[in-house]
């Protein structure tokens, strides 16, 4: 019993175990126990997802509204049209960029913050983990105002003789991955953090001892057991720029649309709800495709780390 | 090898740099004494402060986040409980399945629920009602409060509800007595998660959100959509303020590392 609950214990962060079986057995219990959640989930989630698949087969006319039509016009003119392939290369050139920074960003100061001594460690993970609490609007109005109004940052910059002119962030490309990265790269933290505590630190002290120099730990020893860390991170980071919505619109404007922008304008400024809905589709399978798809890959590459 | 060299700690200090850098900012132009945006350079004031009691409609909305807030933890808890309980003690057909659909809203991107909602409810008449905004936060909050009370429930030990029932207490005081109280630092926990979520949503509650019932982010979303002012800057500051209060308190109390290490997406 004893061990069966210690089992229990460690695997309580990553799923649920199969429990033992049962004293007194009912067959229906769990059925009843999660018939509350799988309704709210069926009727709340499964339905409008199916609704707004549906929405994107209708088509939309100025006049005429929503046309109850069923047909694949809205995503033959997602495919041929030059507009929205920038937007979504657009959309994916930011994501995969503020991947790149989060991952090399991110993996060392979570290496750097497990080194560290007791009351240091507790009070730098709260600085690097507290941002995600704050609402992401106030912390892109900060990035506004770094960029825009108050011009510290060029200011900083010049200041500093690293540029001639000023850079224009906001409304472009390179603002919206700064401010993105500084909203994304905790998770990042996160996710290599949890793959460290795994990573006994007399594995490096004994590589040190057997001759190994600082570079050569990191990269025999140290890398190795943190890249699935770094990779369902950057799955993660990856996932949320790419479907990102108040960060772009607040810092790319009007003029610099992503995908998640683009399908909030065809709602609720042209109206043009079949659109939107299409724009979603195509988001949302992206999404599906990238985490399931990813995530089998990680695992089955890096299985005996996992177990 | 198992402390910082100096490089190490060059960068770090950076990083927080970086990290801080916009929560600063925001908080310093927010005691500025100019009618524009600028640096308190001229001396601090609260004139910007003052003036968020002027502009009701922000109070109303932190009003409404806080009660939507709380109102949908509460549900997603109470959803969550039993449902957590099913998976975690007992094997059952679909049980995998179950758990994913739980954790699915985690995959669906906030602005394809918003969009999805806001179709599925105008054609049910809840288009801009609390209610609509209730029952799609407890959806986007579930999986947070059903993973911290699996958890807590995963690791508990069954020998003392056995030694309860089998002293002869049925099964409903078996739960009140002896399970609820010792998962209840993961629902407690869960709780807080689910409605740091709730109250921190913008992408989902823009969509569904209408004039009269709006939360505060949406509020000081659409506000910046159309021009930035120390206003915007002072509402944000008194959010970070009591959010940084609320995360001390957390982080005594139960953790913050504890808290959001099982945050996020598996």
């Amino acid at each position: 019993m004893a061990a069966s609950t210690e089992t229990q214990v460690s695997g309580a962060q990553a799923s649920a175990p199969p429990p033992p079986r049962r004293r007194r057995r009912w067959p229906l219990a769990p059925y009843l126990l999660s018939a509350p959640g799988l309704a709210l989930c069926a009727v709340l989630l499964l339905v409008p997802l199916v609704m707004t698949f549906l929405l994107s087969l209708n088509s939309f006319s100025f006049y005429g509204g929503i046309q109850n039509v069923w047909q694949l016009g809205n995503y033959a003119d997602i495919i041929a049209d030059d507009y929205f392939h920038e937007v979504f290369l657009r959309t994916f050139r930011i994501a995969a960029l503020v991947t790149l920074l989060c991952a090399v960003f991110g993996a060392p100061e979570a290496y750097i913050l497990r080194r560290m001594k007791s009351p240091w460690r507790g009070l730098c993970l709260l600085i690097v983990l507290g941002p995600l609490l704050i609402s992401v609007v106030s912390r892109t109005l900060g990035w506004a105002l770094l960029f825009g109004s108050t011009g510290l940052v060029n200011q900083g910059l010049m200041g500093l003789g690293l540029i001639a002119t000023p850079i224009e962030f906001m409304y472009t490309e390179t603002g919206v991955v700064i401010a993105l990265t500084h909203v994304l790269v905790p998770f990042m933290v996160l996710s290599v953090w949890a793959s460290l505590q795994r990573l006994d630190p007399q594995v490096e002290n004994a590589a040190l001892s057997l001759g190994a120099g600082p570079l050569t730990v990191m990269r025999r020893v140290v890398l190795p057991q943190i890249v699935p860390g770094i990779l369902s991170g950057s799955i993660i980071v990856f996932a949320l720029a790419a479907s990102a919505f108040a960060t772009p619109a607040i810092i790319g404007g009007r003029r610099l649309k992503v995908a998640a922008t683009l399908a909030y304008d065809e709602f609720l400024n042209t109206l043009n709800w079949p659109l939107g809905a299409t724009v979603a589709v195509l988001l949302l399978i992206a999404n599906i495709v990238i985490i399931v798809g990813c995530n089998r890959l990680v695992e089955r590459r890096y299985k005996q780390v996992f177990e | 090898m198992n402390r910082n060299g100096p490089i190490a700690l060059i960068f770090h200090c950076l990083f927080l740099g970086f990290l801080l850098a916009p929560i600063l900012i925001v908080c310093a132009v927010a005691f500025t004494s100019q009618g524009y945006l600028s640096l308190p350079t001229e001396g601090l004031s609260l004139r910007w402060f003052r003036a968020i009691g002027d502009n009701p409609e922000f109070i109303r909305a932190f009003k409404d986040s806080l009660l939507l807030g709380a109102v949908s933890s509460t549900l997603a808890i109470l959803v969550a409980v039993p449902a957590a309980l099913a998976i975690a003690r007992h094997q059952f057909f679909g049980r995998e399945a179950i758990q994913a659909l739980f954790l699915s809203p985690l995959m669906v991107p906030h602005i394809v629920l918003g969009i999805a909602f806001l179709r599925f409810f105008t054609m049910i008449g809840l288009g801009g009602t609390f209610a609509g905004l209730v029952l799609s936060h407890v959806i986007i909050i579930l999986p947070f409060a059903l993973r911290l009370i699996l958890a807590a429930s995963t690791g508990m030990d069954r020998a003392v509800e056995n030694a309860a029932a089998s002293l002869g207490a049925s099964s409903w005081t078996c739960f009140r007595r002896v399970t609820l109280p010792l998962i209840l630092p993961g629902v407690a926990s869960g709780w807080v998660l689910a409605f740091i979520n709730s109250f921190d949503e913008v992408t989902m509650t823009v969509f569904i959100a209408s004039p009269e019932t709006t939360t505060l982010p949406v509020r000081l979303f659409l506000y910046i959509q159309d021009n930035i002012d120390p206003l915007v800057a002072a509402v944000s500051a008194v959010l970070i303020f009591l959010t940084v209060a609320a995360m001390l308190v957390l982080d005594r109390v139960y953790g913050l590392e504890r808290l959001l290490v099982g945050k996020g997406r598996d």
